[in-house]
């Protein structure tokens, strides 16, 4: 049973291993390409909206005349379309294409998993729909209406099927990391969107469920198929194995047992029983546990190798991401004591939290794994290398300022608000230039979406210029 | 087949044990949660309103949860008295909310009585707070010449709105401001209760 630290564990000889990705990436091709194209569609329209909603802050009296435009409704479109259209079909199609090169196997059907893709865009476009139209459930991340909801639960359980199936019938002994949290997320997705959405619950008890499921969306899904991503991409780019297969494991148990506990500590100094709050503080900062162990096992698989990230996009951003992955855990792990939370709770000080997670660290590993996997599934190179570093700081500064803004304005607003002398005009006041502040990160943000889908259509399109080497190669030595 | 069962096991179990933990248990401990006598359900023009609060998504900026004297300045700043686990019992979807963008509303009632100004708040949030970032909600009225037959006519300040021109109060206003005038939880809570802080 005990593990060895390579990279793909029992490495068939090179030519072999060769031709066998050839084959998964030919069973993956179509479905992984549905998913990429929509992610991408999904990520801008779902940033437009995110801007238009921090606008508003600024011009609160502009399109106002129709209820669909109201930030209520347009904040609500924003995170449906980031987290349900880009992040998680995105990481859907990384996923679909990881399994069959770690297993060693095609995808099984790979038709559910396109039926399972054109289904999902069903239900963010309805559920986008839905809410701008007034139609919502009324539960922060489960706003999209219940028949909605039927039509991701049959798509998502086509792509589990297809990439379970493909598992069962793996021809490798041993599991990789990666496939250890697909596995995982697949069975874990499905469980908590159909218990939080059953018409069951009311009152504070579906507070519980309602952020029980919110924070277990971004934990035990978004992050599950990111850490899945990274711990792939790092040692494939690097070529060199992760530090610590063991730890990894590690890494994995501690976040399926403390992570799905920590919900509550959303609802910290509410109308909960406190027994229930403290577990949820307690596993939160339990936490630190499987972040010290996946951060020790991506940081330290690059020591020394850093001059690598000029060479490579995928490198750099997913090296980015696992930075911040890091950071934003033990934001959040200090974030859930309740001297820190009394003061940053009901503020914008959360949302830089939640972006700082969301986008710092799942969305750039994301935006890396495009960078590696579609030049592979579509046998050419990225026509603009320079696109890719626009792309790389306009998106890693626009988090930097959004976060900056965001924390430092929602710690302000926070303190004024618990000081009963600071009248609430005050706190509004505090917090509007931070809020400005934001929308200028959120432009850039957008900016980078716009640079990186003209460069997606260009590469789909077979548009610009046809390149023999990898973008960011010139100049490599030979590793 | 091992390792599969096992990843497979694992995961049901880990998420199956934190939703007893987290919903399971308090959903029980708070079984014999009763109604307080003085919160009674909402009325239809009530329930209408709290769906347009819901569909407008009023929640993301305002919180209904009052927080203890020793978490905070809520009470100091008239919001009124913690909130306890029964305040909700007709609440579907609740809606205690995680920001407050604007003030908490769980004593909007009680606090803010006046049909006028919540019409007036609602139609142009600035008219009544200056400094408010609150998006106005002009598609909730209807300007006309004349008033007609069980019209509600909203009272504006001068220059809000064109000369010679009404402000009429939609039904949907009308429900949702209906909503905002029940948020009143100034009776004394259920002492027998097993949650609250």
């Amino acid at each position: 049973m005990t593990a060895l630290p390579l990279v793909f564990e029992d490495t068939p000889p090179p030519e072999v291993a060769a031709s066998e990705r050839v084959a998964a990436d030919r069973s993956t091709r179509q479905p992984v390409l549905l998913f990429f194209h929509s992610a991408v569609t999904w990520l801008v329209i779902g940033s437009v909206m995110g801007l238009v909603a921090s606008l508003k802050f600024q011009f609160p009296d502009w399109l106002t005349s129709q209820a669909m435009w109201t930030f209520g409704r347009v904040r609500t479109a924003h995170l449906n379309a980031v987290a349900y259209g880009w992040a998680s079909m995105a990481l859907v199609g990384v996923a679909v294409w990881m399994i069959p090169r770690l297993v060693r196997a095609p995808l099984h059907r790979p038709v559910f998993a396109m039926a399972a893709a054109v289904g999902w865009n069903l239900f963010v476009l309805l559920g986008i729909g839905a809410v701008l139209a007034g139609w919502s459930d009324g539960l922060e991340w489960l706003e999209i209406p219940y028949p909605i909801d039927a039509i991701v639960a049959v798509s998502g359980g086509l792509m589990a099927f297809s990439v379970l199936m493909t598992v069962a019938r793996r021809r490798t002994k041993h599991f990789y990391v990666s496939v250890w949290y697909v596995l995982a997320a697949m069975v874990w997705f499905p469980i908590i969107f159909v218990t939080a959405n059953l018409p069951i619950f009311g009152g504070v008890a579906q507070a519980a469920v309602n952020w029980w499921y919110g924070h277990n969306a971004l934990g035990l899904w978004i992050t599950a198929l990111s850490l899945a991503t990274a711990y792939y991409l790092i040692p494939k780019v690097l070529a060199r194995p992760i530090r610590s297969y063991s730890l990894s494991l590690v890494g994995f148990w501690a976040l399926a047992f403390f992570y799905s506990l920590n919900g509550i500590h959303h609802l910290i100094g509410g109308p909960v029983p406190t027994w229930l709050i403290t577990v949820s503080i307690t596993a939160s900062v339990m936490m630190v546990i499987p972040v010290a162990a996946t951060a020790v096992n991506f940081h330290t698989t690059m020591i020394g190798r850093f001059g690598n990230l000029r060479h490579s996009p995928t490198l750099a951003f997913v090296v980015a991401g696992a930075m911040l992955y890091t950071a934003a855990s033990v934001q959040g792990s200090i974030e859930a004591l309740r001297t820190v939370n009394r003061i940053t709770h009901f503020t914008h000080y959360t949302v830089g939290h939640a972006h700082l997670g969301a986008y710092g660290f799942a969305t750039m590993i994301l935006f890396g794994a495009l960078y590696f996997i579609v030049p592979r599934l579509l046998n050419r190179e990225w026509p603009l290398p320079a696109l890719i570093r626009w792309h790389f700081w306009l998106a890693l500064g626009g988090i930097a300022i959004y976060f900056a803004a965001l924390t430092i304005g929602g710690w302000l607003e926070g303190q004024w608000m618990l000081d009963p002398a600071k009248s609430f005009e005050s706190v509004v006041n505090v917090t509007k230039a931070y809020l400005l502040a934001r929308s200028v990160g959120g432009t850039l943000m957008l900016a980078a979406h716009l640079v990186f889908a003209y460069h997606y259509w260009l590469m789909v399109r077979r548009r610009g210029p046809e390149r023999a080497e990898p973008a960011w190669s010139e100049g490599r030595a030979a590793s | 087949m091992n390792r599969y069962l096992v990843i497979f096991a694992g995961a049901v179990a880990t998420v199956t044990f934190a939703f007893l933990v987290l919903i399971g248990l308090p959903m029980r401990q708070l079984a014999d949660v009763r109604a307080p006598a003085a919160l009674r359900p909402y009325s239809e023009s009530e329930a209408a309103g709290r769906r347009e609060y819901v569909s407008l998504g009023c929640y993301y900026c305002h919180s209904q949860q009052v927080r203890t004297p020793s978490f905070g300045s809520d009470s100091a700043r008239g919001w009124g008295r913690a909130s306890e686990p029964e305040d909700y019992l007709y609440d579907r979807p609740h809606l205690l909310g995680t920001m407050r963008t604007g003030p908490d509303l769980m004593n909007i009632g009680v606090r803010q009585p006046s049909r006028d100004w919540h019409y007036l708040h609602l139609y142009q949030p600035r008219a009544v707070a200056a400094y408010s970032v609150m998006p106005s909600f002009p598609f909730l009225f209807t300007l006309k010449d004349q008033a007609e037959m069980g019209d509600e006519i909203v009272n504006t300040p001068p220059g809000l709105i064109p000369e010679g021109k009404v402000l009429i109060a939609t039904a949907r206003a009308r429900a949702l401001v209906d909503y905002l005038l029940a948020m009143k939880r100034d009776y004394p809570p259920y002492a027998g209760a097993g949650g609250g802080q």
